[in-house]
């Protein structure tokens, strides 16, 4: 298989060829490596694990020598556009910022679908599993986690009515991990209870066989309630439920990962609920993994808020602690899944982690007051819980009788949990007792398996080993829908993956979406209509309002909406000047050292502008001092003469001159009399001299005699970088 | 509405029991409880199957999904389920001494299933 090129896209195609052949590197979850006291850069790390190859650190990064420390978690990014070979590019862009566990969501509708779905139809909200997007995106992810150098964890769903058919593909195609939780099937998708559990078993005993990660489903319970911060009890009992079930199905309990969240959020206290619901679970689940999920009961279409919500729950990760660290993208209360978001819920969870690096060794969670009181509390609470639900007459009875997903905080009760009956729900009546002779020849079968009667220990041997000892034995479905496939949906949009045609992007390749932010001066309704005028002179189609903020009930509303481009761009129209020439640092100033550097600088012809300038030059702003370049001064609307003169009288190496006014083109007036002035003088040719400015362009300040010319996106290190650039020149007698 | 319980926050008096418990006691009270009701769940599973769990078996024999369904349901209309599908399958393949995926795909046919009943003593409806 061809190595990915950093600099080069991935090719869909390629991916989806000979795919019929194709076999996963390795099967099971791969922890991240922690590594003791990592030393990166100028730091000391406490909580971090090995580097990475190939990674993009946060944007602050490029103070730090593009510095980019792993945290110990995994972290997970979930995926859900509809179209996998979309998908397939999101997750290469998160494995670089930082992601090793990408949760693939399935289609709506799925867990009611009777068995396996094939092919590559399109999805909503998700993609429908099939073998053939699995293999494909397994075989990304294998390219992928070369290239970033670190194992990606591969991700989606064993539920519904065909959950073990879902867990056995998994097992075959390199799955890695799998929400697999039977009270999921029973309460919110309202699957027949007595079968849901028959099915978990096998499921999960498949998943351990495959030594798969499973997560389980409790954090919907926190979703759904009325008042979420009241379900911690219940949340208690389904993580224990589900857990000490997949531990006696197969599945071993460093495998087993409670999908714990936050259940509360500002403008509630939540630290006082979240923290010793946190601490709580650790000190009953000792041999289990925490999945950290966040909050998205109360999520809403601030991605601001989102974000914070965000950082808050992993200081709960930090206190406590985190095996993976889930981040929801800061866009999940829009529901629309943009690549960008994805990207910055890595970034934040990395951001955040790595902040808050070696944390424990610096304060402690609380042993004495409200902390252990309430986590106390909490673990009574669940006791409780599962004493009447034994006292009810087991599970199903409880179910029977509403006693999950209720708003009242346990023993409290509202009755209006989500009842079910024992012999409703889709797939009831469908459970068949085995008979003494029951066989089953394959490996990872549960339960009884009267192989004895065929004279065999190992059921499998009976047909000479099953696809999990054989692969080979797989049978591969590549299409059934000849309209509903991938090879019909790459073949729409073609011209955007084979020529130097781009359009802009938001989840699907070409699919036109941007989003404009605007902020009108009315009240919130009438400017989300406005909002919608503006964006259709804009000649957006399909304009949405997806956001709205009240900034004050009469002064105005900030609005974010969201539209398409009909257009697209060939790229071989661009015209691109070649990028600037920057050294390194350490370069500059060995060149400054060496040629000492000194500089008259002030803002020429009637003009106070100062910031530009000032920028280029202090050390606070990065500017040409830090390099050990020495400046003086001159301030603003200084003429060109007295300029040139300074620069005589102090014998300077350099003028560097600003002009922001260019009304009437005198900012290029003013360096044709700078550079005339200085032959005049007799020092032109010992002296360099810039200009710069938001409206000057390099080429035209070089026609007007300047040695160079920079504009408003240059900044210290690019004039420092030409200064010496050029000085080195002159002295060489050029 | 639904009929269920509603009952106002009694946990003061309903925790007397647990209150002199320590933090481990409580924890092993947890589990236990926990194991308890997880117990019969887990019997059933052993002694019952479903049409999916007998899906996953044949497509670890190596059938698609697309000839698992019908075996499964030749085994259901039949009476078979009892049995295992992946057993029937398995038997015919031994019975005739053909390869387990002839024996397969002869079934989904609509052969053998007669021999099957035979051997099987009808199996239960």
């Amino acid at each position: 298989m061809k190595k990915l090129i950093p600099t080069e896209k991935m090719d869909i195609r390629e991916i989806l060829s000979d795919l019929e052949n194709y076999r996963p590197k390795r099967r099971g979850w791969t922890w991240r490596k922690k590594v003791k006291n990592l030393k990166m850069g100028a730091f000391e790390f406490t909580d971090c694990s090995e580097p990475l190859k190939n990674s993009i650190g946060i944007p602050a990064s490029r103070y730090f020598d593009n510095l980019d420390p792993q945290p110990a978690e995994v972290i997970t990014t979930e995926i859900a556009s509809g179209r996998f070979e979309d998908d397939i590019r999101r997750m290469r862009m998160a494995a670089w910022h930082g992601a090793d566990h990408l949760m693939v969501i399935r289609t709506a509708g799925q867990s009611h679908f009777d068995g396996l779905i094939e092919g590559t139809p399109q999805g909503i909200g998700g993609v429908p599993i099939t073998r053939k997007q699995v293999r494909a995106q397994r075989k990304a992810c294998d390219l992928i986690e070369e290239e970033v150098g670190r194992p990606i964890n591969y991700h989606s769903y064993v539920s519904g009515v065909a959950g073990p058919d879902v867990a056995v593909m998994f097992a075959e195609e390199g799955v890695n991990g799998a929400h697999q939780d039977p009270q999921y099937n029973v309460l919110y998708r309202n699957i027949n209870m007595i079968r849901s559990f028959i099915d978990a078993a096998e499921s999960k005993k498949i998943m351990g066989w495959a030594e798969m990660a499973q997560i389980d489903g409790a954090h919907n319970a926190n979703a759904t309630a009325r008042d979420a911060w009241k379900v911690m009890p219940e949340l208690m009992v389904q993580h224990g439920l589900n857990s000490i079930f997949s531990y006696k199905s197969g599945i071993k309990k460093e495998n087993i990962c409670l999908s714990t969240v936050p259940p509360t959020a500002a403008p509630a206290p939540s630290m006082k609920f979240d923290l010793p619901y946190a601490v709580a679970l650790r000190d009953l689940f000792t041999e289990y993994k925490m999945r950290a999920q966040m909050n998205t009961k109360y999520i809403t279409s601030s991605s601001r808020e989102a974000t914070v919500t965000h950082v808050m729950n992993m200081m709960i990760s930090r206190l406590t602690s985190a095996d993976i660290q889930s981040t929801i993208t800061p866009d999940e209360g829009r529901n629309v899944p943009w690549h960008v978001y994805n990207i910055e819920a890595c970034d934040t969870a990395k951001q955040t982690l790595v902040g808050l690096d070696g944390l424990l060794e610096m304060v402690e969670v609380r042993k004495d007051g409200y902390l252990p009181k309430m986590v106390r509390e909490l673990k009574e609470r669940a006791v409780l819980y599962l004493e009447e639900m034994m006292e009810t007459g087991g599970y199903f009875e409880a179910v029977e009788k509403g006693f999950f997903v209720d708003s009242g905080n346990y023993p409290e009760k509202n009755g209006d949990g989500i009842g079910r009956k024992k012999d409703g729900g889709v797939g009831a009546g469908r459970v068949f007792t085995r008979d003494e002779d029951y066989m089953a020849p394959v490996t990872g079968h549960f339960g009884n398996n009267n192989i004895d009667q065929y004279g065999a220990t190992n059921p499998a041997d009976l047909i000479g080993g099953c696809t999990f000892e054989d692969p080979d034995k797989i049978v591969y479905i590549d299409e059934l829908d000849d309209v509903d496939n991938v090879n019909v949906r790459m073949a729409e949009n073609e011209e955007y993956r084979s020529t130097s045609k781009i359009k802009p992007e938001v989840e699907w390749l070409a699919d036109g979406t941007v989003q404009i932010e605007l902020f009108l001066p009315t009240s919130q309704r009438v400017a989300e209509f406005a909002a919608i005028e503006f964006a259709k002179k804009m000649n957006l189609t399909n304009p949405e309002v997806i956001h709205s903020e009240v900034m004050h009930i009469s002064e105005g509303t900030r609005v974010q909406v969201k539209g398409k481009v009909e257009f697209d761009l060939d790229l071989n129209s661009l015209v691109i000047p070649p990028e600037p020439e920057v050294m390194s640092d350490d370069e500059i100033r060995e060149l400054v050292e060496k040629y000492d550097m000194k500089i008259v600088a002030g803002t020429v012809g009637e003009d106070e502008h100062s910031v530009g300038l000032r920028e280029v030059i202090d050390i606070k702003h990065g500017g040409v001092e830090k390099f050990g370049m020495e400046v003086e001064y001159l301030g603003t609307s200084v003429p060109c003469e007295k300029l040139i003169d300074a620069a005589v009288e102090l014998n300077a190496d350099v003028v560097l001159a600003s002009t922001i006014i260019s009304h009437d083109d005198v900012h290029y007036k003013n360096m044709k009399k700078l550079h005339e002035l200085a032959i005049e003088k007799g020092i032109r040719d010992k002296i360099i001299i810039c200009a710069g400015g938001t409206q000057v362009t390099p080429e035209i300040a070089r026609k007007n005699g300047m040695d160079e010319g920079f504009s408003k996106n240059d900044r210290g290190v690019n004039v420092a970088s030409f200064l010496v650039k050029r000085k080195k020149e002159m002295m060489a007698g050029k | 509405m639904k009929g269920y319980l509603k009952r106002e926050d009694d946990f003061s008096t309903r925790r007397k029991h647990l209150h002199n418990l320590t933090d481990e006691e409580l924890k092993n009270r947890f589990w236990e409880l926990a194991e308890k009701l997880v117990d019969p769940m887990l019997d059933l599973a052993k002694t019952h199957t479903t049409p999916s769990i007998e899906r996953s078996v044949l497509l670890r024999m190596g059938f698609s999904s697309i000839e698992a369904k019908p075996l499964v349901d030749g085994a259901i209309d039949r009476g078979l389920m009892g049995k295992g599908v992946g057993h029937l399958v398995y038997k015919i393949s031994e019975e005739k001494n053909i390869s387990i995926r002839q024996a397969g795909e002869e079934m989904i046919e609509g052969n053998h299933w007669d021999t099957l009943i035979e051997i099987f003593k009808g199996g239960k409806k």
